[in-house]
């Protein structure tokens, strides 16, 4: 363990009645990329607020290397956050902004290190300006040279790109991440953009309802997502209800309505009984009814294609089963495969090592986002 | 219906509502153009009130008649002081009733509302009662009227500070606590700026207030004239045309500071 | 780890509980309010009080003799028999100066906020500019205006909308336009600060939902900035209802209104009577602003 890990030991954050955040386990390892991942109101923010001391947690114990920073005042802690809208003083200009925390902790030098800052953020010549002569994206690196300035062991993100559009949002996703890299400060990033974590974190928590449902890599997560929140929250997931019929060394056979499927032990939440499997729908392969298989595919067999959308680099369809449950199909662009019609008969298949198995307690519909990303 | 035509009557629809608010605002300034014009008057007869002839006289003789350079300083006078002291306490009450809690908070707001809820004519009588119950009668003056509009501004004080208080982000001064600044320092480096310019404006609204109070001055003044009462007095008996100077002055003073503040914000604005 | 079933519907982009102000408790609240709040107390709410009961000392008493405390409710009956007519004369020009400061003030307002464009501050400037020359001096510029002798007069003659005898000064025309005149910042201001916040996008949804441009205001618009018509309405009436220096200036003895009354009777020291009719005042504007905002459906006060 490193030196200065950021650790959350049952933190607990209640507003009156509503628990915004549940006994909180957390470990945050030096010099990462940590990202907080949830829907509105899952209390990421209020975690980010704990660790910032602009929140004081009801219950457990933040620590900071070997120091407790539980209760200490916001401007006692080795922490600066880049906050949501960025909250520059609109009174000072762009250079005095950057240079306030500096100021405060009455450093030496601060001319060049701020100047050497702005440098940093490609905002030389915008020293002079006030925060409403720049642009949202200028703005949003002013917010970053502001709190980067003070080298504060851990950085907090605040949905820092929420305020910008798409492009410049992906533009300063890569930025972000090269600055991480060369600084080597502990970033943790609040926000509720899945593909905006996904690209820039090392880790990701995946919080839902003031818990943490599950916590991992990009590629961990996405692949083996272990609740049904998590597996619709990290895109997209077909989820069937199946049982457990029988279990070897490595594998699990199930019954999907009389379809035989096997899913690999390893990828298993769940063991007996009920369970939902799932498949992600770029694993999914359309072959018109009937056609053999050869090496021993899930096969889910006699559905029809009721939906087509082509987006370019895909084709997206959806196929209604027997039992009328719809699975989504996403079939790349190659020219190598056939392509579908609404009404076309056809057989769902896809390798038994795609095979993920969830408890059937859960929510199949838990983290489908159900209004569009902005 | 021709293009011409429908462009017509679309330009018109769009601009008149324009055009009827640039003759409301000519109709609130045709008095003061008047008052302007007056301080040049030359007048021929004491009791009629009617641009005669040109003059500078009334700007190079402002303190001629009796007592109204004397009311002018009292003016100023109990304006400056009943502005210091409500912006104080008015904006000490602010703080207070934005960013604290207490027991009776809606009570509180009620209360700092009613004076501006009140005829004047009450207020001033009030005081009058009170000051006369309490054996004040033979000391009304120079300090019973800053009493009074002190208690008058106050409230004015109070509304205009809370709405700028209110409307600043509290991300702000969380980013200055994030950045070192402990509670003192934000205060003074982030909160206080920010909410001044709301200050400034409920200093000159007092201050407007202070040196234009008629009627709650004349019910508590005693023998002290302030520059309405002198006024009202002119106008019972002729009125000299100095007071529009005085009004012309008042005027111009105003709009220098309105609009110097404004210039200043838009240069500070572009050439940093 | 602990699983729930389906996230919080997440509609808005953060907690609210972020953003809210912070709000300290303890002792230092009380110690910021308590100075203003005592000088409200001892200059505005004990005067209140006092004047009450100085409306039911006996009318006998004078200042160098002092007042003795006799409930003597006489004082109202009295006030109201002798000075109801003034009573109501000044409802009336209060309403009027009123209905007129909206009909000029609400398209001044709306040209301010929606039409304005960059010479939105200029504006709003130009409609505080008058106040900054002193009232008194302004109403009496009003005396020249609508003089005999003066443009407006004149002009009304020659178009015969005046007889040849005809005057506007001196008559319950020049009470209310100089009333009108006085209040009318205090009508355009907060009206102002009403729709200034209206999202012009809701108006665009109007037209866009088949309102023609008076449905659209009737329907949207107009609902909006309802706090700020409430609002300017208090602000205009209420000093408008308690003012006598207009009628006082521009007026004869037959426009006088219930402040002449109340400022003369305490002049020539008639205390328990002025303070009737001063706490009938009140109380018949309180009556008249509950009734209103009631009527108006908004809670919210300026």
């Amino acid at each position: 363990m490193a030196g200065s890990d950021l650790v959350l030991t049952g933190v607990t954050k209640r507003f009156g009645a509503f628990t915004a955040v549940d006994d909180l386990d957390l470990t945050v390892p030096q010099g990462s990329f940590f990202a907080l991942l949830g829907p509105s109101g899952c209390g990421k923010t209020t975690t980010l607020r704990m660790v910032a001391g602009l929140e004081e947690p009801t219950a457990g114990s933040i620590r900071l290397g070997a120091d407790d920073i539980t209760t200490l005042r916001p401007y006692r802690r080795p922490v600066n956050t880049v906050f949501q809208s960025y909250a520059l003083f609109p009174h000072l200009t762009i250079f005095e902004n950057v240079a306030f925390g500096l100021r405060r902790t009455g450093a030496k030098k601060v001319k060049p290190q701020v100047e050497e800052m702005l440098e940093l953020v490609e905002l030389g010549q915008y020293g002079g300006r006030k925060p409403t002569q720049l642009s949202g994206g200028q703005q949003q690196r002013v917010a970053l040279a502001r709190a980067l300035i003070n080298r504060p062991q851990v950085l907090l993100l605040d949905e820092p790109l929420g305020a910008l559009d798409l492009k410049l949002r992906r533009q300063m996703q890569i930025e972000l991440k090269r600055i991480q890299t060369d600084v080597g400060i502990t970033f943790v990033h609040v926000t509720h953009d899945q593909e905006e974590a996904m690209t820039m974190a090392d880790t990701i928590a995946v919080m839902n309802s003031g818990v943490i449902e599950q916590m991992g890599s990009p590629a961990e997560l996405y692949e083996h997502p272990s609740t049904t929140f998590v597996s619709n929250f990290l895109g997209q997931s077909n989820l069937v209800a199946a049982t457990v019929v029988e279990k070897d060394e490595d594998h699990l056979l199930l019954d999907v309505e009389g379809s035989r499927l096997v899913a690999p032990l390893a990828r298993a939440a769940a063991l007996t009984g009920r369970v939902w499997v799932g498949v992600r729908p770029e694993k999914v392969f359309l072959a018109h009814t009937g056609s053999e298989t050869d090496d021993g595919s899930n096969v889910l067999r006699g559905a029809v294609v009721t939906d087509v959308s082509f987006v370019g680099v895909s084709t997206q369809y959806l196929a209604r089963l027997p039992w009328g449950q719809e699975l989504m199909v996403f079939e790349q662009n190659t020219g190598a495969r056939l392509s579908f019609r609404t009404g076309d008969q056809v057989d769902l298949h896809w390798m038994p090592a795609h095979t993920f198995l969830l408890d059937a307690a859960q929510d199949a519909t838990a983290g489908v986002e159900r209004e569009v990303a902005e | 219906m021709s293009t011409l035509a429908y462009r017509g009557r679309r330009w018109f629809s769009d601009h008149v509502v324009l055009i009827y608010a640039i003759l409301v605002l000519l109709y609130m300034f045709t008095p003061v153009f008047v008052v302007i014009l007056m301080s040049f008057n030359e007048p021929a007869a004491r009791q009629t009130y009617q641009f005669d002839a040109f003059t500078w006289n009334n700007w190079t003789n402002i303190c001629a008649p009796f007592q109204l350079c004397d009311s002018v300083a009292v003016s100023l006078k109990v304006g400056l002081l009943a502005t210091l002291v409500a912006t104080l306490l008015g904006t000490l009450m602010a703080f207070a009733m934005v960013r604290h809690r207490f027991r009776g908070r809606s009570a509180a707001n009620v209360f700092v509302f009613l004076p501006m809820a009140s005829p004047e004519i009450v207020l001033g009588s009030s005081l009058l009662a009170l000051f006369v119950n309490a054996g004040f009668a033979g000391v009304l003056g120079f300090w019973t009227i800053f009493l009074a509009h002190v208690m008058f501004c106050l409230s004015f004080v109070v509304v205009t500070v809370k709405a700028r208080l209110s409307g600043l982000d509290p991300r702000l001064e969380q980013a200055a606590m994030d950045l070192y600044a402990n509670e003192w320092q934000t205060f003074w480096r982030v909160t206080f700026p920010l909410v001044f310019p709301g200050i400034l404006s409920a200093a000159l609204l007092s201050f407007s207030l202070s040196f234009d109070d008629f009627i709650i001055t004349n019910l508590n003044s005693g023998q002290t004239v302030t520059f309405p009462m002198f006024v009202w007095g002119a106008a019972q008996r002729g009125i000299p045309p100095q007071i529009n100077v005085i009004g012309t002055i008042m005027f111009l003073v105003a709009l220098a500071l309105v609009l110097g503040g404004e210039l200043g914000r838009r240069r500070r604005q572009i050439v940093r | 780890m602990s699983v729930s079933a389906a996230h919080l519907g997440g509609g808005e982009q953060q907690q609210a509980a972020a953003v809210e102000p912070p709000q300290k408790r303890g002792v230092t609240g009380y110690i910021l309010l308590l100075p203003g709040a005592l000088w409200l107390t001892i200059f505005f709410l004990v005067p209140t009080i006092t004047l009450v009961s100085t409306s039911l000392y006996d009318p006998a008493g004078s200042v160098e003799t002092g007042y003795s405390m006799t409930w003597h409710w006489q004082n109202y009956v009295d006030g109201i028999r002798d000075y109801g007519v003034q009573f109501g004369r000044s409802l009336v020009y209060a309403l009027l100066a009123t209905v007129a400061c909206i009909l000029l003030g609400y398209p001044l307002a709306y040209a301010i906020a929606f039409k304005s464009g960059r010479w939105k501050n200029l504006m709003l400037v130009l409609v505080i500019a008058p106040f900054f020359t002193s009232f008194l001096v302004r109403t009496l510029s009003w005396q020249l205006l609508l003089g005999d002798n003066g443009f407006l007069v004149e002009t009304l003659k020659t178009l015969q909308l005046l007889g040849p005898d005809g005057h506007l000064l001196a008559t319950p025309f020049a009470v209310v336009t100089g009333l009108t005149y006085n209040f009318l910042p205090f009508m355009v201001l907060p009206l102002y600060a009403s729709l200034e916040k209206i999202d012009p996008r809701l108006v665009e949804a109007g037209h866009d939902l088949y309102a023609s441009p008076f449905t659209a205001f009737r329907k949207i618009t107009l609902p909006l900035s309802m706090p700020g018509l409430v609002a300017g309405t208090l602000l205009t009436f209420i000093p408008a209802a308690g003012d006598y220096i207009n009628a006082e200036l521009l007026g004869t003895p037959t426009t006088r209104m219930i402040g002449n009354e109340i400022q003369d009777l305490f002049g020539a020291g008639a205390y328990p009577v002025a303070a009737a009719l001063s706490v009938t005042l009140m109380a018949v504007i309180v009556a008249m602003v509950f009734l209103y905002v009631r009527r108006a459906g908004t809670e919210e006060l300026v």
